[in-house]
């Protein structure tokens, strides 16, 4: 069960032609595939692509009725290979992942798909993940194209834009034999807006069809001679006819007069911020109709040389906004303006960053110093000559008390207890080298636990400690891989990889019962049952198959002096080969949502329910917060007092909590202090439950009296 | 995709400007709801709309935005679609809502507040970050500078707890959010469509809607605020007892009453304190060590007031009576049924987790016994194995109250336990040096009993605050007889508080050193 239920918009997904469909981009993007006659779709979640497998996920019906083959794909590689379906039958695929990073992993096929070429139209989604907010390696996509001759689509970041190059992207594709990318930036996939749908198509050829009539064409295997052969075909037939399908229809768009001295050339995906630069600096309106002309790029490779020229023609200097390095797209138009002997300028990076998020401000800062070298009469005075704002007096010393404030474990996350363990270890046997993987628990690095030295990629966290294998150290690595990455391809790149070489080192398995960090997307070894997805098989059987002897599942990871000392185990053993802790408890978030509603019907029913919290006794925590050290939970803070006689504040847990325990089990792991309490909340108590606490209530209230007789004390609020 | 633009419209100043609204959130708080309810109600009254977020593991508690932009439709072409941006920029935004304090200092600090346009509407609640949490002293950045930034650099600056105000209606902060900012008058919206917005979502819409009106009168009343800090002043404490007691701690306040007025307040603090440890008897001894350090003290006796605080706490130290005592009151019993019980007729079942080791088990024996095994690793080793265990105890059952209750009876013996000794022994080596340094050095001697700050916790964490203790006051030496050598002292007890491990201590310690 995914963490965001689109249930309800899915359903959007029906209207037919004339409808005006409203939402985000990713469901815009769905809708498109629908209307583009798709035969099947995949893919692999993550930030901005999470949402769009989501909304496949839960529109599984309406796919059915349409007969679309949906599949959640084991990887980001499995996903682009899938998309082999298009190479012998005219069907429509397409695969949504986010990049890089997926399309890193998926390079290998997407490489073969390119080569082969395609019959029906096979369109890659990558959801780039690029400035602000990203949590990967900031790098462009657009090299995987131009390596494997990829066609790359960038529209501009409004919903008409968007479905319109999906159903292009189709299109070219099969009038190129190529497949194309469409890139889709993080905040685009999350736009709201709308558009006017058309008819859904049911796929012409269906993979039923392709099943029961297969075909096979020698020419598209990449095998040497073939793929010799290929390679003559992309430059010499797939790129002229892609270049020509461009153009035909007109995919790069123009604004503005059409008659400036200079000119702005941008990718669809910085349009936005362009028209926002020009408004600014009086330059276009609100609906960005002003002079200044644009060549937007909404395919960004191939690049059209005569409709560049065409532009450049007459102007004495054009701005190229090309987001990220290299600048691969201003190296292209250079040389092209070169061969012809133009006279134009061509400006860019000189202008604005080579790396880095183009924000408003840079955006506004460029074009401004653009307009003002090239063009001064368009701009008015005072942008000509802009005062520099001094930094306000107020700023300054402002930083030194905005702390950051960067993600970390939910309240209540299971994988909060296996860090605070993995911290006590490191307490009493010393530092570790510990590899970190990718997935929530990469939240590891972070305070207070600063655990972890490396990441190495989705699944990799053991492979990238299996250098560290020496019989002769004192000391094991450690390392982490998350339940989603052990799927993805950490069984074989990290387990059988630690088997196969014999690797000493320890690895724990974070198994959370979903791929969490992602958006809470069911795997093989979720527990939940999945009405279209094989679930339950246990990552213990796997690592076990796949050769490990020593294998500890712990089932509740809550359990910190359990995780501790088993971890202890792994790191003392004298048994030789990789030690694989799998530690497992549902990742809390999913469990609330699960969970909530039904508690909450429960209660209302009237329903005997037990309602875990925990508790601090202010007056015996003495203020030294070694408990948060050891758990960063978000409801575990920090409270003021107002007792003169106390300098520190005090530890505290709020009304959030959701009773997971960790808290009680670290004080007593790491022997803290006594001032942790759980109180389980009886709602609904039966009359059994009652008398029981009569009795108690009038023993406790009998002893506190006798005590009270004989002391003072002052009323406590 | 092919449309070519061939209108040349001269740009310039517009009627209806787009309007601009960054969110700044939390992760997980509410950020999400309040940014759809903003979209909602520009487009349910004539606006186009667009609202954009970074979602994915930046939202895993960590700061974020969202992003909202509006126009008013226009008649002439309504189907056109302005262009927005995606992102806010630099001194281009109109309304900055922060869902929290230091939120609204990273909207400063990001200039997105520009002095001549931007409405900041901010909660001046805290919700801490972890670097703050994590520190052994108070980590808290002092809110001050960001209110002054604020009120200095927005047009206009809304603040209020408007978390507490949600709680206090049972709703979250993104309903008082929407309520202050329909209180600001920022956007041209009429109360009633921001009403008509919360109904129409459907999920807590009545909680929801008191918050949203509580926030909207407090926004739109700012005579209210004077009356909420006016309501909150703290009540003094009461004491309850035998009438002989009191009798009996009534002449130990009047000699409170002779202390300085500077001492006072801490002496009366320090004086419940000490008694609500043990008895009377104990604060009649508190008040005659306090005055015993007011002897010689000088106007405006801050070696009094740091001793009256002091002493109270190094007197009350945390031992398994206290602990026992403290979980078997009665007023525990009423706080627990406050903070946690909705109902009469619910049940509290109460877990304590316990881990104690031999140390405190000798703590708890005789002098001499303690002594004992004090002095036999062997033996003390031997008796941790015996001891040393996570014990969970269910103080709502008679087994587990009465066990504790017992714990809390041995107050009556506690002066002769072997713990009690060993704390009276420290404290009086403790005040007799401080009175010592005193002697040659006023300021001197007041930094070494405020120094007693650095010993808390329990077990290991105890142990750590000790020896950080005893390093502070080793330094001693290194500093008498500078002029700063009360500074020094003071300087190296706040780089004890700084880490866990005391490593900004030993920073701090070698540059003394090296003077």
């Amino acid at each position: 069960m995914a963490e965001r239920s689109f249930k309800k918009e899915v359903q959007m997904l029906r209207y037919g032609a004339g409808d005006v469909f409203a939402g985000e981009g990713i469901l815009a993007i769905t809708k498109a595939l629908l209307q583009s006659g798709v035969g099947y779709v995949g893919g692999y979640q993550g930030a901005p692509i999470s949402h769009l497998m989501d909304v496949l996920a839960d529109s599984q019906e309406i796919l059915g009725e349409l007969g679309v083959h949906y599949e959640a794909s084991a990887s980001e590689a499995t996903a682009t290979a899938m998309l082999a379906a298009s190479v012998n039958y005219p069907i429509r695929g397409a695969v949504a992942f986010k990049s890089t990073v997926g399309t890193n992993v998926a390079s290998d096929a997407l490489a073969n798909l390119a080569s082969g070429g395609v019959t029906g139209g096979a369109l890659l989604i990558v959801g780039e993940d690029y400035g602000e907010g990203s949590s990967i390696m900031q790098e462009r996509s657009h090299a995987f194209c131009m390596k494997s001759q990829v066609w790359m689509l960038d529209p501009r970041p409004d919903l008409p834009s968007i479905v319109e190059a999906v159903e292009h992207g189709f299109q070219l594709s099969e009038a190129s034999n190529t497949p194309v990318m469409l890139q889709v930036r993080i905040r685009c996939c999350h736009v709201t807006g709308a558009f006017t749908a058309k008819d859904n198509i049911r796929p012409p050829m269906t993979v039923k069809d392709a099943l029961d009539a297969p075909k096979r064409d020698l020419d598209r295997i990449v095998l040497p001679p073939a793929s010799y052969l290929h390679e003559q075909d992309k430059i010499n037939k797939r790129m002229p006819a892609a270049i020509q399908y461009v153009k035909e229809h007109r995919l790069n768009e123009r604004f503005g007069a059409g008659t400036g001295k200079v000119g702005i050339v941008c990718q669809g995906g910085m349009y936005n911020g362009v028209v926002r630069a020009l408004q600014r600096l009086g330059l276009a309106d609100d609906y960005g109709e002003g002079d200044v002309d644009i060549y937007c790029l909404n395919v960004t490779y191939p690049l059209i040389e005569d409709e560049f020229l065409a532009f450049c023609k007459g102007k004495d200097a054009v701005l190229m906004v090309e987001e990220g390095q290299p600048d691969y797209i201003a190296q292209a138009f250079g040389a092209m303006l070169h061969r012809a002997g133009a006279r134009t300028r061509l400006l860019g990076k000189d202008l604005l960053p080579m790396a880095g998020e183009y924000t408003g401000q840079v955006m506004l800062d460029g074009l401004r110093r653009f307009f003002r070298d090239h063009a001064p009469d368009l701009l008015s005075a005072q942008d000509i000559a802009p005062n520099a704002a001094p930094v306000p007096t107020e700023l300054a010393g402002l930083a030194d008390v905005v702390p950051g404030r960067p993600p970390g474990f939910c309240t209540g996350c299971p994988e909060r207890p296996i860090m605070a363990a993995t911290k006590l270890v490191e307490q009493e046997l010393g530092q570790h080298h510990i590899s970190s993987d990718i997935g929530c628990h990469l939240f590891q690095i972070m305070p207070p636990f600063n655990l972890g030295a490396t990441t190495m990629g989705y699944g990799l966290g053991p492979a990238s400690a299996s250098a560290f294998n020496d019989s002769a150290a004192n000391r094991r690595s450690i390392s982490f891989i998350g339940d989603g990455g052990f799927w993805h391809n950490g069984l074989t790149s990290s387990i059988g990889n630690a088997v196969f070489n014999q690797n000493d080192g320890v690895i724990i398995i974070v198994d959370n019962y979903y791929s969490a960090a992602t958006g809470g997307q069911d795997v093989l070894s979720s527990r939940a049952f999945n009405r279209t997805k094989s679930t339950n098989h246990p990552i213990e059987k796997a690592v076990r198959g796949m050769g490990v002897n020593w294998v500890r599942q712990i089932d509740r990871t809550y359990d910190v002096a359990r995780v501790r000392d088993t971890l202890k185990e792994a790191l003392t053993t004298a048994e030789t080969g990789p030690k694989v802790i799998i530690a497992s408890s549902e990742c809390m978030l999913n469990k609330q949502r699960r969970e909530k509603p039904q508690r909450a019907k429960a209660m209302a029913d009237g329903k005997r329910m037990v309602v875990p919290k925990f508790g601090i006794d202010d007056e015996i925590c003495t203020g030294d917060h070694a408990c948060i050290r050891l758990s960063g939970c978000p409801s575990l803070t920090l409270k003021y007092t107002g007792d003169p006689l106390r300098d520190d504040p005090i530890a505290h847990i709020d009304e959030t909590c959701v009773g997971c325990g960790n808290c009680g089990e670290v004080a007593d792991a790491a022997v803290l202090c006594p001032s942790f309490y759980q109180a389980d909340r009886v709602v609904n108590p039966t009359g059994f439950d009652r008398w029981k606490d009569r009795l108690r209530s009038a023993w406790r209230s009998r002893l506190q009296s006798h005590r009270d007789a004989s002391r003072l004390q002052y009323a406590r609020g | 995709m092919n449309q070519l633009s061939d209108i040349s419209k001269v740009p310039g100043a517009q009627a209806d400007p787009i309007l601009k609204i960054a969110v700044l959130a939390v992760g997980g708080q509410g950020g999400g709801v309040l940014s759809g309810w903003i979209t909602a109600l520009a487009e349910r009254n004539g606006y186009h709309a667009q609202a954009t977020s970074v979602p994915g593991v930046a939202q895993r508690t960590g700061a974020t935005i969202y992003y909202i932009e509006l126009k008013r439709i226009d008649p002439a072409r309504p189907e056109r679609r302005p262009v927005f941006a995606l992102m806010p920029a630099q001194g281009d935004v109109d309304i900055v809502v922060a869902s929290e304090l230091v939120e609204v200092g990273r909207a400063l600090l990001r200039d997105l507040v520009a002095p001549d346009r931007t409405v900041l509407i901010g909660s001046s609640h805290r919700d801490l970050t972890i670097s703050e949490k994590q520190v052994p002293g108070d980590g808290r950045k002092p809110p001050e500078a960001i209110h002054a930034a604020a009120a200095a650099l927005a047009q206009t600056f809304i603040c209020f707890d408007m978390m507490a105000l949600a709680k206090d209606h049972g709703s979250v902060v993104s309903s008082s959010l929407f309520g202050a900012l329909a209180g600001s008058g920022a956007l041209p919206f009429p109360l009633e469509a921001y009403r008509a917005v919360i109904e129409a979502s459907g999920r807590g819409v009545k909680q929801s809607l008191a918050a949203f009106e509580a926030a909207y009168l407090r926004t739109t009343t700012p005579e209210l605020e004077a009356a909420e800090t006016a309501a909150t002043a703290p009540a003094a404490p009461e004491l309850t007892g035998p009438a002989a007691l009191l009798r009996d701690f009534a002449a130990l306040r009047r000699r409170v009453q002779d202390m300085p007025e500077t001492v006072r307040p801490l002496a009366l603090a320090g004086l419940h304190k000490v008694v609500d440890f043990q008895d009377v008897a104990y604060g009649s001894d508190y008040l005659d060590r306090l005055e015993q350090a007011l002897t010689g003290d000088k106007s405006p006796f801050a070696f009094g007031a740091a001793a009256a605080k002091y002493i109270a706490n190094a007197m009350a130290y945390d031992d398994i009576i206290r602990v026992a005592d403290l979980k078997t009151r009665s007023s525990r019993d009423a706080r627990l049924r406050r903070d946690f019980a909705t109902n009469e007729a619910e049940v509290l079942a109460v877990t304590e987790y316990f881990h104690p080791r031999a140390e405190e088990v000798i703590g708890l024996m005789p002098r001499a016994l303690g002594q004992w095994f004090d002095a036999r690793p062997k033996a003390q080793k031997r008796l941790d194995r015996l001891v040393n265990r996570g014990r969970r105890l269910r103080t709502d059952r008679i087994g587990g109250f009465t066990l504790l209750w017992m714990l809390g009876g041995l107050r009556r013996w506690r002066r002769g336990l072997f713990r009690h000794a060993q704390e009276a022994t420290h404290l009086d080596r403790w005040l007799a040096l401080a009175l010592d340094v005193r002697a040659r050095d006023h300021a001197l001697g007041v930094e070494v009993l405020k120094c007693r700050r650095l010993i808390k916790g329990y077990s290991d964490t105890h142990a750590r605050g000790q020896s950080k203790f005893d390093r502070v006051l080793g330094a001693l030496d290194l500093v008498t007889g500078r002029d700063d050598a009360a500074d020094w002292i003071r300087r190296l007890r706040e780089a004890a508080l700084q880490d866990e491990e005391g490593e900004a201590l030993d920073g701090a310690i070698k540059t003394v050193k090296s003077l």
